[in-house]
Parts: C-alpha cells; sequence; structure tokens
C-alpha cells in the first residue's frame, strides 16, 4: 500500500513571497537591475555562463538577481533554461590563435612575439580593500592606450616548443570524427579527452580549484608551469545544412590556459614537455587555470602513469565536478524523507530490543 | 531578381563571401543600425516569414590544447529566421543572443543583399557604419590592452 501525504501547498505559496521581499532587500535602496549586474559584476556573469555551460550575456545576470546572488541556484537556472530550447547545430571550433586579445601572459618565456599583455587583472595589486568604492564615484579614470605594436600577433607559446619538437603535439582528428557530447550521451567510463573537457569546461571552480591544488601539493604530481593565459574575443561560427556555407554568429569572449608539464618519453619518442589545457566562457582565469591542471591530471591512462591521487581518477572528479548534479543530491536529503525515516526508526529501535535483551540474558547467566 | 536567384541555386564563391561578409556585419550591428539600414532601403523591400524568428541553442567548441582534436565547451543561446522578399531572394541569419527582432530584420536585410538594386544602400547604411563603429571600438579595445603590455629592462651591475 502506498499512501501520499499531501500538503504545505500555502506554506510553500507564503515562503516564495517571503523570498520575493528578501530578494529584493530594503525598499529604501535602489533595485538592481540586471544591466547592472552584467556590466558591474562581470566575473560572476562569467563564472554563471561557464557552469551554466550557456554563453548569454542577459540570461546569466537574471539567473544571479533571481538566486539573490547565490551562484550555483543561479547555473542551475541557466541549466533548466537550456533544456527548454532546441539546439540548432555544432559551431565551427573556435580558433583561439586569432583571438583580438585582452590579456596574454606566460610564465614560462619574458620575451615572446605578442609580448606579455596584463589586461586588466587582479594580479599585482595590494588586495587593500577601496573606501572610495562605497561611494558613487565619478567616471573612473580613462585607461591609458597605446598603439597597437607591429608584433601584436600573438602565436601560441606551446606552439613556439612544437615547433622544436620539445612539446607533445596536439591530438588530432579528422574533421567528421565524432566528438562526445555530455549533453546528448549520459558520462560513461573509460571517458576520452574530449568527454573530459567539456564535463571540466562546465564543473565547478571551486572542486577544480581544491582538486588542481592537490596536484601542486604532490597528489598526483605534474610539475606545471603556465605556458600562456589569455583573455579576448574570438569569433564563432555555424555551418546550417540548409545554406551550406559558414555563417558567422558574433563574438564570444573566453579564457584560455595552456599548461606546459613535466616529460613524457619512451624508447620510440624523445623526452619531451606534456601539457594541460583549460578554456572556458568569459574572463575565468583561476577556473581555466584549474582546469587546465586536472586535464594533465587526468591524463593517465593515455601517458602511462599510475593512478595515485583522487585528481587523476577520472571516475572520481567527473562524477563529482558538476556542481548542479551535487547540490541536487546533496540538498534533496532536506525534502520530506519521513517514510523512510520511519522505517529507520523501526529498525533501530528493533536493533536495540534485540541488544537490551542479549545484555539482559547475559547478566541472568 | 533573376541574377538573385541564379545565385541563390548555384552558389558561387564570390555570391557566397559576399553573403557571408553581410552576415558578420548583421551578426555585430545592433537592433537601432539594423532598423536604420533597413529603413534607408527604397522602395521598402516586402518579406514574408519562411521560418518565424526562433530561438535556441548552438553547441560552441574548442580544440585540444587550441589546436587540436575538437571537443564541446558549452552551448551558447542563437536566435535564427528566415524570410523570402516579394521580388524572390530568400534571406537567413543565425545571431548570437534572442533577440527575435534583431534577427528578423537582419534576416531581411541578407536577402535585401543579393539584390543589386539595394547593395549600395546597404554598403552605406549597414556595412560601412557598422564596420567602422567595430573597428573602432576594437581598437580601443586592443590600444587598451597596448598599454598594459609590460616593457622589461635588465639591470646590469658591476664593472663587466
Amino acid at each position: 500500500m502506498y499512501v501520499a501525504v499531501k500538503g504545505g501547498e500555502a506554506a510553500i505559496a507564503a515562503a516564495h513571497t517571503l523570498l520575493a521581499k528578501e530578494r529584493r532587500g530594503d525598499p529604501a535602496v535602489p533595485e538592481l537591475t540586471t544591466d547592472q549586474i552584467r556590466e558591474q559584476l562581470a566575473l560572476a556573469v562569467d563564472r554563471v555562463m561557464s557552469e551554466g555551460s550557456l554563453y548569454d550575456r542577459d540570461l546569466a545576470p537574471l539567473a544571479i538577481k533571481q538566486a539573490r546572488g547565490d551562484l550555483i541556484e543561479a547555473i542551475f537556472l541557466v541549466r533548466a533554461y537550456r533544456s527548454t530550447l532546441p539546439r540548432f547545430g555544432y559551431a565551427q571550433p573556435i580558433d583561439t590563435s586569432a583571438m583580438s586579445i585582452r590579456r596574454r601572459i606566460s610564465a614560462t618565456f619574458k620575451d615572446l612575439p605578442g609580448g606579455q599583455v596584463l589586461g586588466p587583472t587582479f594580479d599585482y595589486t595590494h588586495r587593500l580593500l577601496d573606501d572610495s568604492l562605497n561611494e558613487v564615484a565619478a567616471e573612473p579614470t580613462a585607461p591609458a592606450r597605446r598603439p597597437i605594436a607591429d608584433d601584436a600577433n600573438a602565436p601560441h607559446v606551446a606552439d613556439l616548443l612544437g615547433e622544436q619538437g620539445l612539446i607533445e603535439p596536439n591530438p588530432q582528428a579528422t574533421d567528421d570524427a565524432p566528438v562526445a557530447d555530455l549533453t546528448r550521451d549520459p558520462l560513461a567510463f573509460p571517458a576520452e579527452r574530449d568527454l573530459r573537457l567539456q564535463s571540466l569546461a562546465r564543473g565547478d571552480e571551486g572542486l577544480l580549484l581544491a582538486l588542481g591544488y592537490s596536484t601542486q601539493r604532490g597528489y598526483g604530481r605534474t610539475h606545471p608551469f603556465a605556458g600562456e593565459i589569455r583573455m579576448g574575443s574570438v569569433e564563432v561560427h555555424l555551418a546550417p545544412e540548409e545554406l551550406g556555407f559558414e555563417v558567422p554568429l558574433g563574438t564570444i569572449v573566453v579564457t584560455e590556459c595552456e599548461m606546459v608539464n613535466q616529460f613524457k618519453g619512451s624508447a620510440e619518442s624523445p623526452p619531451q614537455f606534456t601539457r594541460g589545457y583549460g578554456l572556458t566562457f568569459g574572463h575565468s582565469e583561476r577556473k581555466s587555470m584549474s582546469m587546465a591542471l586536472v586535464d594533465r591530471a587526468l591524463r593517465t591512462r593515455e601517458l602511462g602513469e599510475e593512478v595515485v591521487a583522487p585528481a587523476q581518477d577520472e571516475e572520481f572528479v567527473l562524477s563529482h565536478v558538476d556542481n548542479v548534479q551535487a547540490t541536487g543530491f546533496v540538498e534533496h536529503l532536506k525534502l520530506p524523507h519521513y517514510v523512510d525515516f520511519q522505517a529507520e526508526l523501526q529498525l533501530v529501535r528493533q536493533m536495540r530490543r534485540e541488544w537490551e535483551e542479549a545484555n539482559r540474558k547475559e547478566a541472568a547467566e | 531578381m533573376h541574377d538573385a536567384q541564379q545565385i541563390h541555386d548555384k552558389p558561387d564563391a564570390r555570391a557566397v563571401a559576399a553573403r557571408q561578409e553581410l552576415m558578420a556585419i548583421c551578426a555585430q550591428a545592433s537592433e537601432a543600425e539594423l532598423t536604420a539600414a533597413l529603413d534607408a532601403l527604397e522602395p521598402p523591400p516586402e518579406a514574408i516569414d519562411i521560418r518565424p524568428a526562433e530561438i535556441g541553442l548552438v553547441m560552441l567548441r574548442g580544440r585540444v590544447g587550441g589546436s587540436g582534436a575538437p571537443f564541446n565547451v558549452g552551448e551558447a543561446t542563437v536566435t535564427r529566421a528566415a524570410v523570402r522578399l516579394s521580388t524572390g531572394e530568400t534571406g537567413f541569419s543565425y545571431l548570437l543572443g534572442r533577440s527575435k527582432t534583431r534577427a528578423r530584420l537582419a534576416a531581411i536585410l541578407e536577402a535585401a543583399g543579393q539584390r543589386p538594386a539595394y547593395r549600395r544602400s546597404i554598403v552605406q547604411h549597414l556595412v560601412l557604419p557598422v564596420g567602422e563603429r567595430v573597428e573602432s571600438e576594437r581598437r580601443v579595445a586592443r590600444e587598451e590592452a597596448e598599454a598594459t603590455r609590460v616593457e622589461f629592462f635588465t639591470l646590469v651591475r658591476g664593472e663587466d
């Protein structure tokens, strides 16, 4: 027999009205607009786009506002929205070497074509709170400008090593080779690199950061150098079937990180650096660096390394990196489990009766 | 009309390149810019929807290591539309984002762009102004980035 317990509708409705009031906060304070979130909380927007796995600079701010700034809730909202839309197709792979660069640095070479371009960065700030931001300030100082240098073209740093054969080549595929898609087929193991990278790209920044950090501290050491981090805009192209040619869709901002890691060599091939790769929507430097560290750590099978640490265990990493799945399973614990719990309660009472009886018998003997 | 129909039936490389160029401009143009360009067309084109503007997703791809095999990075919202002009040309648009108005305007302009009679107006009121605006924004962004480029210098100590 199954007995459904109903009720709570009125309480739920009242709770949601209360939520709306709390979301708004003090009505004496002007309401935040989604435009303000997009323009002034841009890095939160970028995180929601990356982990929501949906590039849309208007939806992410809306989700952040609705979620009261809870970014995982906002990511959940974006994922739910995407599931309502049809898929028009797969874009051509973006060409990050043709990026219009806003920031580009390398920790491996000081002088390199295209130079070290710091761009808008928190690096080298003193991390002192700036009281003046409490006030609505006048326009900020206009940033300096400098004519574009002749050598502004910035080739990928790893390609410079590649030309000398000092780093492993990137794996190639034919144009019609299938590409794994997590949104079409459930995660399965062993997971190849395309599937792993997709999973990491939408994965939780916090988990990736912790796992990347763990590899640096010795749990699956890979000896990384930040070969290059670049951020800027790239064009997106799609070849719709009905047209038969590529159509430019517009531009998106991405952050790319290439880690250069320690060596791999064998009887057949000389020692070479190995690669770890990170690519994220928007300006998400910490995430793309962490992704590159974990990508490299997960290549154990392919490189004949031993799995000795969590960051190298693809089943562990990929099964837990999605924060929408994680929050769903953790937070479902707060939903009513009255019947399950009654069963457990009965069980523990019975076990206690048996235990007490056994103890009484022992005492009597 | 005859010419345009031929182009559509048998797209040669030059016609395709011209359409792609205009589509690239449309992809960067604001709703106001597209509206202004359409309003400037004389006589105004009459368009019917072949496919009313529709919002969907495109899966974006990257390459392993920046230059290797493709992988799926995540999706983007895209709005598409298709129209036919009363003169016979069909126009398509696929634009990032969720503006149905922009998508329909872009599809009409894409169709109009295939009509030699509209070509000059479209260049004058859409291609040139939008191209210039985008180029100037890009230049500012690049020059701002360039100003943050590190100039290294080496300190030499001692006699030799």
